[in-house]
C-alpha cells in the first residue's frame, strides 16, 4: 500500500522534472508538426504573393497582398459554390442530427417486436460501400429529375447508420425515469424524445454534427457525378474544376484551395476541444 | 404523427384513449421509424440489389438494360487494365496502411505525455485532417512541380540533389499521391491513439513500474497488447480509405486521371471512369461489386480478430 503511494507520487514527480530526453521529444514533436502545415504554410504564403512573386518560394511574402482574395471572391461563382457547399452541408447536417437521433432513440428506448431486426439491417448499410450505390443512384436520380438539383446532392446522406448507431449507444445511458417521469406528467412521446431526452445526450449530438458537416463540407465523389452544371457545384467540385479553365495561374489556385479551407480551419479553432472529443467519442463507440 | 394527438376530441383520439400504454408506444415507435425505413430500404437496400443486377446486364444510358449473366466478370478478370489497377489499390493499401500507422502511433506515443503547448502540437498534427482533397490536390502537385516553381524539387536543388519527376514519372506517381494521402489521414489516427492510450488504466504502469521494467518492456507488455482493439479498429478503417482512394488521385491527376499510363489508377477512379466516361453501367457496376467484395472480407477479418481476442 504505501510501496504503492511512493511509487505514484516518484511517478508524479518524473512527470515534473525536466529531463533531456523529454526536451528532445518535444523538439522533434514540434518540428514534425510544423511539417505537418508546411503545405498549408505555403498556400497562404503563395495566396498573398503577386504573380510575379510566385516563384520566389520565400514563407513570408516580400509584399503581401490580398489582391488575390479580392479577385477571385468577386467571380461569383466562387461565392456560389461557397453557398452551395454551406447550404447543403448544414441542410444534411440538420436532417442527420435529427433522424439519426429520432431513430437512434427509438432502438435504444422503445419495445417492439421487430426492434432488432430493424437496427441490423440499418447497421448492415454500412457494409455497403458508397462507390456501389453511385451507379443506382445516378440512375434514380436522372428517372427523377434530380441531376443537377441540390436535392440531388443532398438526398444519399440524409440519414446514416453511423449517426444512427452513435446516437442509440448514448440514449441508452439515458435513465428511463426520466422518460417515465416525462411520461405520468401526461408529454407525448414526441416531446419527451424533443424536450427531454435530446438535451441530455448534447455531447454526442455535437460529434455528430461535426463530423457530418466536415464530411459533407469536404465530400467529392457523389457531387462531381451528380453535378453537371457550374452553378451547381460545390466547393470541393469547383476548385477541382479550376485546371480546365486556363493556364494554371498557381497564386489565383492557391487563393482558391485557401478560401475552401479556412472555414473548416475557423471551425476548428474556435471548438477545438469538442472536436478532438467528438473524433475520440465517434472512434471509441462507431 | 397527427393522428397521435391524445388531446382532440375527434373521433380517432376516443380510438387512441382506448389504446393501453404499451400499444400506443409501438405506435410511437413505428411512426417514428416510418420515414427512416423508406429512406434505408429506397436509397441504400434497393440500390444495393440493383447494383447487383446491373453488374448482369449491359446497360449503357442509351438501350434498356439487357440481362447478359457474367459477360461483364468476364470481361473484367480478362482485362489487363483491370489487374493494373487491382495492383494499384493494393499497392496504396499495403504501403499505406503500414505506414500512416507507425508514424501515428509514435506520434501519439510521444504526444501522449507531452504537457507543454500540447494542445497546439495536437492541433498542427490534426489540421490536415480537416482540409478538402480538392484543395490539397492543387498545393501537392504545386509542390512536386519541376523548379522554378516547385517547391520539393527547388529544395532538393539547393541541397545539390537531382530533380525529381514525381507527379510525371511511372515509378514515382503512386508513392507522390500517396504521400498527401497519409499526411491527410495522421491527424484523425493520433487522436484515436490517444484516446486509446489514455483508456489503458494508470495502475497497470504503476505495477510495472513497481516490477522494475523500463520504458520498451512497458511498451511492448502493456500499452501495445492493451491497445489492440484500438489497433485494429484503425488497421480497418485506413485500409477501408486506402481499397476506397479516389480524391486524391482524381485530383492530383486531373488532366489524365489515374495516369500517367494508368500507373496512379485505383479501382474507385475505374469505376467512376467505366460509369461517368465511357458510360459502360453494367460494367462499371460488376466492378463495384468487386470493390464490395474486397471491403466486405476486411470488415469481416475484423470482427473475426476482434471475437478471437475476447
Amino acid at each position: 500500500m504505501t510501496a504503492t503511494t511512493t511509487a505514484s507520487t516518484e511517478l508524479a514527480a518524473n512527470r515534473r522534472d525536466i529531463r533531456p530526453g523529454r526536451i528532445i521529444a518535444w523538439t522533434l514533436l514540434f518540428i514534425g508538426g510544423l511539417i505537418m502545415i508546411t503545405p498549408l504554410l505555403f498556400m497562404f504564403s503563395t495566396s498573398l504573393k503577386t504573380s510575379g512573386q510566385v516563384y520566389d518560394l520565400r514563407l513570408i511574402p516580400a509584399a503581401p497582398t490580398l489582391d488575390n482574395y479580392v479577385r477571385v471572391l468577386s467571380d461569383g461563382r466562387f461565392m456560389q459554390w461557397f453557398f452551395n457547399s454551406t447550404f447543403i452541408a448544414l441542410t444534411v447536417t440538420l436532417s442527420n442530427v435529427f433522424f439519426d437521433s429520432l431513430v437512434g432513440y427509438t432502438l435504444a428506448k422503445f419495445e417492439f417486436r421487430g426492434r432488432y431486426f430493424i437496427f441490423l439491417a440499418i447497421l448492415s448499410t454500412l457494409m455497403i460501400p458508397t462507390e456501389m450505390l453511385v451507379i443506382p443512384w445516378y440512375l434514380m436520380s436522372s428517372q427523377l429529375g434530380w441531376i443537377d438539383s441540390y436535392w440531388g446532392i443532398m438526398f444519399p446522406g440524409l440519414m446514416t447508420a453511423f449517426g444512427t448507431f452513435l446516437m442509440k449507444q448514448f440514449f441508452e445511458g439515458v435513465p428511463n425515469d426520466f422518460l417515465e417521469a416525462a411520461r405520468v406528467d401526461g408529454l407525448n412521446e414526441f416531446t419527451i424524445w424533443w424536450k427531454i431526452a435530446m438535451p441530455m445526450v448534447v455531447p454526442a449530438i455535437s460529434a455528430l454534427a461535426i463530423f457530418t458537416f466536415l464530411g459533407n463540407w469536404t465530400a467529392f465523389f457523389w457531387p462531381l457525378i451528380v453535378t453537371t452544371s457550374k452553378e451547381l457545384y460545390t466547393l470541393p467540385v469547383g476548385i477541382s474544376s479550376f485546371s480546365a479553365e486556363s493556364s494554371i495561374q498557381w497564386e489565383l489556385i492557391m487563393t482558391g484551395a485557401a478560401l475552401g479551407t479556412i472555414p473548416t480551419l475557423l471551425v476548428f479553432l474556435a471548438l477545438q476541444r469538442f472536436i478532438v472529443r467528438g473524433v475520440m467519442l465517434a472512434g471509441l463507440k462507431g | 404523427m397527427a393522428s397521435a394527438n391524445a388531446t382532440s376530441p375527434a373521433g380517432p383520439s376516443r380510438f387512441w384513449d382506448r389504446l393501453n400504454i404499451s400499444t400506443k408506444r409501438v405506435i410511437w415507435a413505428w411512426a417514428f421509424l416510418a420515414l427512416p425505413i423508406l429512406f434505408y430500404t429506397g436509397i441504400r437496400f434497393y440500390p444495393t440489389f440493383q447494383a447487383f443486377w446491373l453488374s448482369l446486364t449491359n446497360w449503357d444510358l442509351l438501350r434498356p438494360a439487357q440481362f447478359i449473366g457474367f459477360a461483364n466478370y468476364e470481361k473484367m478478370f480478362a482485362d489487363p487494365m483491370f489487374w493494373k489497377v487491382f495492383q494499384n489499390t493494393f499497392l496504396y493499401l499495403i504501403i499505406g496502411t503500414p505506414v500512416s500507422l507507425v508514424i501515428s502511433f509514435v506520434i501519439a506515443y510521444y504526444l501522449d505525455r507531452v504537457r507543454f503547448m500540447h494542445g497546439f502540437i495536437r492541433a498542427l498534427y490534426f489540421l490536415p485532417f480537416l482540409t478538402t482533397a480538392a484543395a490539397m490536390g492543387w498545393v501537392w502537385r504545386w509542390f512536386y512541380q519541376p523548379v522554378p516553381i516547385g517547391v520539393i524539387n527547388g529544395f532538393l536543388a539547393s541541397i545539390g540533389i537531382a530533380q525529381q519527376p514525381f507527379l510525371r514519372s511511372v515509378d514515382q506517381a503512386l508513392i507522390s499521391i500517396l504521400i498527401p494521402a497519409i499526411w491527410a489521414g495522421l491527424g484523425f489516427q493520433i487522436i484515436i491513439f490517444m484516446a486509446g492510450l489514455r483508456a489503458i488504466p494508470n495502475t497497470f504502469y504503476e505495477a510495472a513500474r513497481i516490477d522494475g521494467l523500463g520504458d520498451g518492456a512497458i511498451l511492448r507488455k502493456i500499452t501495445i497488447p492493451l491497445l489492440k482493439p484500438t489497433t485494429v479498429f484503425l488497421v480497418v478503417f485506413s485500409s477501408i480509405g486506402f481499397l476506397r482512394i479516389f480524391d486524391q488521385v482524381y485530383n492530383m491527376t486531373t488532366n489524365d486521371p489515374g495516369g500517367p499510363l494508368n500507373s496512379t489508377k485505383p479501382l474507385v477512379l475505374m469505376i467512376y471512369q467505366t460509369a461517368f466516361s465511357s458510360y459502360q453501367m453494367g460494367y462499371a457496376a460488376a466492378q463495384t461489386v468487386v470493390l464490395f467484395t474486397i471491403l466486405l472480407i476486411v470488415s469481416l477479418l475484423q470482427l473475426y480478430v476482434l471475437r478471437e481476442k475476447k
